[in-house]
């Protein structure tokens, strides 16, 4: 049989060509820096992504200390557009994204039955360029000015020239050039999801029997390779206005800084579904298992996935309900936003269909999520508040809006992030969470979450405007203030308890059986952790949660049986691990890190406009594309 | 071990260097040829930003030379049909290489990669003739649209035409076959697309008048 | 029985968190800081609320029950110790699904209705002798308001920060930038509007009664945008028709001798700002009847001699501002006012405590 692989797999006439001695180690230190195992690249994401998440945290602690009264001081005009700034850059691109690429990078190849992905060594690259990406946006609080024109960037504040004096230092050069690395990476993740999905999926699993985390991913992978070249192009046009003096969005020459805007929200509204969908794909896994029955209306969910993907381009103009586009065009923008509730609202309601009836076990990973539905419902009312166009001009750009965001964002992601984790970790490093630690991480943050954000409403509607350093003190806005700044510091000390947490069962932690929660999908039916190769032997599917499916059967009234596990239909034993030797995987590979290492030379030659360091830049690239273009993606043994 | 084996994954892990003809993925195209659309598609949007803005200023300048006074229609004519002309030549390269005739092959990737060249070379002179007559990035928003649009262009073309003298000098060293000539079909693709991307800015930003 | 006692449980949360819930609403309505979106004081910000407040009871109805139906499913279906763990495998329901599409998009549908005729209803463009026009610039960081001549104002007026109108009076507001985008917001009156480079955005404000109402810039403008703040002040027409002429008259003083000396020659005060005549625009703010308003440096200070005198040595100690070559005139770049007693430009005199007794005095109108 193996002939037939060998057939498959090797282009012999291909000859052995290599320019660096290709590492072999797929164990130890070094074999982070080389690996191509999708499930490694994971958790380099996920680990990177966890230490921005909590650099993120210390820059909002930092400005809620600020604002915890009125008239603060523990900040600086400056240093607070910095902190907000790199606070909403760094959750958006640093946070929310790879946390969905990790989950996506571990979990889409298990639960669709393959080996890898579509492009092993691109999946590599992508996470150097977030790296890369991070710490050079980082670089720029010790090289002259981190990011300072807020997340979304408007021009003309920061297309004006440095001297302009509308922003003190390189702050937006760092942030035009920064972003632009980080789109390359998330399009070529965005392209491989694409890839793995429509092309590898295991034998009889067909679109309709994938696991909705998989769907989910497929937007997402479409959303993120179309919003981002947008993004691309409004800030290839910013970093030209700023150090090459064309005329975007200059006005007196005939500019017009809304392009700047339609451009960023085109990128910036699928950006939203980019970062909600996974959760909503991760709450869509958990909540079956806890309450032991399957996903109710699975096509409409995922339809409504599908339907909200779609949507979600044709929504972009109600971020620019203030910006004068006349009453005709707000009344369009304002009815699709109203639309876009439907299929949202549909997918709360199969959720808690799904749970309705079931059997349900309370453990961490369910509490994560029933608080996702709990909270990102309240961020999707709010939303359909901003779709009020009138409500929305009084709303936009207080602290009404900061209140919504967070619900879907916070609320969404990263309540159902945590839920992933507390589900998932078993199976990524075979050790059981602590429940009791998962159970005072979830309580702390709802209720930190709750009293952080919720009064941002009120503060919102009471009229403090976002993005300002200090408030005066006869607003009546001082005690509402000191609240959300106590409910940040009780979310903060809910994350110490998860890194506890991981830390402890790291450490002594209880070894997880293979199949802890009794669970339906593809990636339980194999040991814990992951073997290197995934699937000893490559499954054949043949129903929608098809691990269940090998577990249990229903009897006549539709009611839950266990298959016996002596019986000849029973397949629901986790596979046996082997020695994947004679298994093929693609080979580890140094040019995805010397690709990388071209790419924050030249930024840093854009930057300082420095042309001597264009060349190594660009021969680094090019080496390491040529290199990485002859080498084949799997040794021959 | 027989049925265990699945063919399409193990493949579909190679398809990276994959092999032409020999698709068993679930769409029956190879990962690296999809993932080749995929990434055009997006590129499609990158290209749509910059046409919008060149599209939305034309009619706003301020001061400084329009369209109208530096375009040269004949010449870039020319140029255009100069790019459009290496899509053929890459077709027959193409089709050279699937037959296994590596001499025709070499000449027509060279000759590709060669129109490619004159093509930039002419925009080169048409860059430095319009800058001659006064329209440079920052004299008003039709310079800045323009250069930035067929720059970015440009840069792509020059792009592909390193990636087809690479694929010649590998050809040279015997290094391409049949078996793996879809690395030549995807790299068709980018040209075709990049040649594509020209036709639509040639018609939007040089052919309709105001 | 013991699942009844779950189900009551479940209800008595959510209740408890909607009366708290509705008072602390109910507090934020009276919050009268005078920039409480939830208490507007003209037309434009009362039909807003009008459509907002039972847009927002839906939403709260709504969110109430859906997070009451989360801690109910996941209480009422909890599994217990000897139970049966065999629930029933539902895969879904055809007509519920499409039940709870449709009801939404019908709860939808009617709020779209009042929305959409309020938008068109909001962006009605008052015309004709009885309505102000008044031209409001965001600057860095400060709003210059402009009276240009109409029928109700004889003279052109130039006056920065506070904006006096007539009650019961169409008020529009063309708004221009400059530089950055800002955004033009009085909360009790109307909603906000951006201030757009390259283009001139209006807004409507009426106040329907007097009084004095707060306002700030609500899109980032780099950085000091937090203290670009603004108020409305609103009263009787003959009140406002006497404001008018005093702002169209000259100076409380002569603008000669020492002063202008000061002002002018030696600290280069007049490179930016006019001391003399309201009816001009500079750089800077119109300090003409600065005397007349009650806050100065984009709002944040309330006018007396203390603050203004440290005003007037060292601005950038009491607002952060990018203030370089300013002594010099325009055109050379500046955003904000320099320091005249730190960081001196080689060859420029210190501000002394007397000189500046003497450009306050001058300003405050004293002696």
């Amino acid at each position: 049989m193996t002939t037939t692989i060998e057939k498959v797999i090797v282009a012999p006439e291909e000859p052995r060509q290599s320019v660096l001695r290709r590492p072999k180690e797929t164990t130890g230190v070094w074999s982070w820096f080389t690996t191509v195992d999708h499930k490694k690249i994971a958790i380099l994401y996920g680990a990177t992504a966890l230490i921005f998440f909590v650099i993120a945290g210390i820059e909002a602690l930092l400005i809620r200390l600020q604002l915890a009264g009125p008239n603060g001081s523990v900040l600086t005009a400056s240093q607070y557009n910095t902190l907000f700034t790199m606070h909403g850059t760094t959750m958006v691109f640093l946070v929310g994204m790879p946390l969905a690429v990790a989950f996506g990078n571990y979990l889409i190849p298990l639960q669709i039955g393959a080996r890898d992905v579509a492009f092993p060594r691109l999946n590599m690259f992508g996470f150097w360029v977030f790296l890369f990406g991070g710490l050079f946006l980082y670089s720029g609080f010790f090289l002259g000015g981190a990011p300072n024109g807020g997340w979304f960037g408007y021009t003309p504040l920061t297309s004006a020239p440095m001297d302009a004096g509308f922003l003190p230092g390189r702050g937006p050069d760092f942030w035009t050039i920064g972003l632009i690395m980080l789109g390359v990476g998330s399009v070529t993740s965005g392209l491989n999801f694409v890839i793995t999905i429509i092309n590898m999926r295991a034998p009889g699993m067909t679109l309709m029997r994938m696991p909705v985390f998989v769907w989910m991913m497929l937007v997402v992978a479409f959303l993120t390779v179309f919003a981002i070249p947008c993004v691309t192009a409004a800030l290839i046009m910013v970093f030209f206005d700023r150090n090459f003096s064309t005329n975007f969005f200059v006005a007196a020459q005939g500019g017009d800084p809304l392009l700047y805007q339609h451009l960023f929200w085109l990128f910036g509204h699928p950006e939203v579904y980019i970062l909600i969908l996974p959760g909503m794909g991760i709450v869509s896994e958990i909540l079956p298992v806890f309450a032991r029955k399957p996903l109710f209306g699975y096509s409409v969910i995922v339809f409504s996935g599908i339907a909200i993907g779609f949507l979600g381009w044709g929504v972009w103009a109600h971020h620019m309900f203030a910006t004068g586009l006349g009453p005709v065009a707000v009344s369009a923008f304002s009815l699709a936003t109203l639309l876009i509730a439907i299929p949202t609202g549909v997918k709360i309601f199969n959720w808690l269909g799904t749970v309705w009836g079931g059997s349900v076990r309370l453990k961490t990973p369910m509490l994560f999520a029933l608080g996702f539905i709990a909270m990102f419902t309240l961020g999707g009312l709010s939303g359909v508040t901003h779709a009020i166009v009138p409500a929305d001009t009084q709303q936009t750009d207080t602290y009404y809006v900061v209140a919504h965001f967070h619900y879907v964002l916070f609320g969404g992601l990263v309540f159902a992030i945590f839920g992933g984790f507390a589900y998932w970790w078993p199976k990524v490093f075979g050790k059981m969470l602590n429940e009791k630690m998962g159970k005072i991480t979830f309580w702390f943050m709802l209720i930190g979450f709750n009293m952080t954000f919720f009064p941002m409403h009120f503060l919102g509607l009471q009229g403090q405007p976002r993005r300002t350093y200090t408030y005066a003190s006869n607003m009546g806005w001082d005690k509402l203030n000191l609240l959300v700044t106590v409910g940040g510091f009780i979310i903060a000390l809910s994350v110490a308890v998860f890194l506890v947490n991981v830390i402890v069962t790291t450490v002594k932690g209880e070894v997880a059986p293979e199949d802890p929660w009794d669970a339906r999908t593809l990636e339980w039916s194999i040991p814990s952790p992951v073997p290197e190769y995934n699937f000893a032997k490559v499954p054949q599917v043949k129903a929608r949660d098809d691990f269940w499916h090998r577990k249990y059967t229903e009897d006549d009234q539709g009611r839950l049986v266990l298959r016996p596990s002596d019986s000849a239909d029973y397949k629901g034993a986790v596979e046996e691990r082997v020695d994947g030797h004679d298994i093929h995987l693609p080979s580890p590979s140094y040019y995805p890190l010397v690709v990388t290492l071209g790419m924050p030379v030249l930024a840093y030659a854009a930057v300082f406009k420095e042309p001597l360091l264009v060349i190594p830049g660009v021969l680094l690239l090019l080496f390491g594309i040529y290199a990485w273009a002859i080498e084949p993606g799997t040794e021959e043994h | 071990m027989s049925e265990t084996t699945l063919p399409d994954l193990a493949h579909a892990l190679e398809s990276e260097i994959s092999i032409h003809g020999h698709a068993d993925t679930n769409t029956g195209a190879t990962n690296a040829k999809l993932g080749m659309w995929v990434f055009l598609s997006s590129e499609c949007l990158f290209f749509g930003g910059f046409i919008a803005a060149y599209l939305l200023y034309k009619g706003r300048i301020v001061s400084g030379p329009t369209p109208h006074d530096v375009y040269n229609i004949p010449f870039t004519s020319v140029t255009s049909f100069i790019l459009l002309m290496s899509s053929l030549t890459m077709v027959l390269a193409l089709a050279s290489i699937q037959r296994g005739d590596h001499r025709r092959f070499r000449i027509w990737l060279f000759a590709t990669a060669l129109f490619g060249t004159v093509f930039i070379g002419g925009q080169i002179y048409e860059f430095t003739e319009f800058y001659r007559e006064g329209l440079s990035l920052s004299e008003n928003v039709f310079g800045s649209s323009f250069f930035v649009l067929t720059g970015l262009h440009g840069a792509h073309v020059t792009a592909g035409i390193i990636w087809l003298l690479t694929l010649w000098g590998m050809s040279m060293q015997n290094k391409l076959h049949v078996q793996n000539s879809e690395r030549v079909e995807i790299a068709g693709l980018y040209w075709h697309f990049v040649d594509v991307v020209w036709i639509v800015i040639f018609t939007v930003v040089y052919l309709i008048p105001k | 029985m013991k699942e009844l006692k779950i189900g009551r449980r479940a209800y008595r949360l959510p209740t408890a968190a909607f009366i708290a819930g509705f008072s602390i609403f109910l507090g934020s309505c009276s919050n009268e800081n005078g920039q409480n979106s939830l208490s507007p004081k003209g037309p434009a910000a009362q039909t807003i609320n009008n459509l907002f407040i039972p847009v927002l009871i839906v939403a709260i109805l709504i969110g109430i029950a859906i997070i009451a139906a989360t801690f109910y499913v996941a209480l009422r279906f909890r599994h217990r110790e000897g139970r049966l763990d065999n629930p029933k495998q539902i895969h879904g329901n055809s007509m519920l699904e499409i039940g709870w599409t449709i009801v939404p998009a019908l709860i939808l549908a009617v709020i779209a209705v009042p929305t959409v005729s309020t938008i068109f209803a909001l962006a009605e463009r008052p015309t004709g002798p009885d309505v102000l026009v008044v031209d409001a610039s965001g600057k860095q960081w400060w709003w210059q308001f402009e009276l240009g001549k109409q029928p109700m104002v004889p003279s052109n007026i130039v006056t920065s920060t506070e904006l006096h109108i007539p009650v019961n009076t169409k008020v529009l507001v063309r708004l221009h930038s400059d530089n950055a985008i800002h955004s033009f917001w009085i909360p009790e009156l109307a909603g906000k509007k951006d201030v757009m480079p390259a283009r001139t955005n209006e807004v409507v404000l009426e106040a329907s009664a007097p009084g004095t109402f707060l306002g700030a810039c609500a899109e980032y403008c780099g950085l000091s945008h937090a203290d670009m703040r603004m108020r409305v002040i609103a009263s009787s027409m003959a009140d406002w028709e006497a404001w008018r002429d005093d702002q169209i008259g000259g100076p409380a003083q002569a603008y000669t001798g020492e002063v202008a000396q000061l002002t002018g020659a030696t600290y280069g005060c007049t490179n930016c700002h006019i001391f003399d005549k309201s009816t001009k625009t500079n750089y800077g703010p119109n300090l003409t009847h600065l005397a007349s308003r009650t806050t100065f440096a984009g709002g944040t200070y309330e006018l007396n001699r203390e603050n203004l005198t440290r005003w007037v040595m060292n601005a950038p100690s009491m607002i952060a501002m990018q203030a370089k070559d300013c002594r010099l005139p325009p055109p050379a770049t500046c955003v904000g006012m320099p320091s005249f007693t730190k960081n001196t430009p080689k060859g420029q005199p210190v501000m002394t405590q007397s000189d500046a007794d003497a450009i306050v005095s001058y300003l405050l109108g004293e002696t």
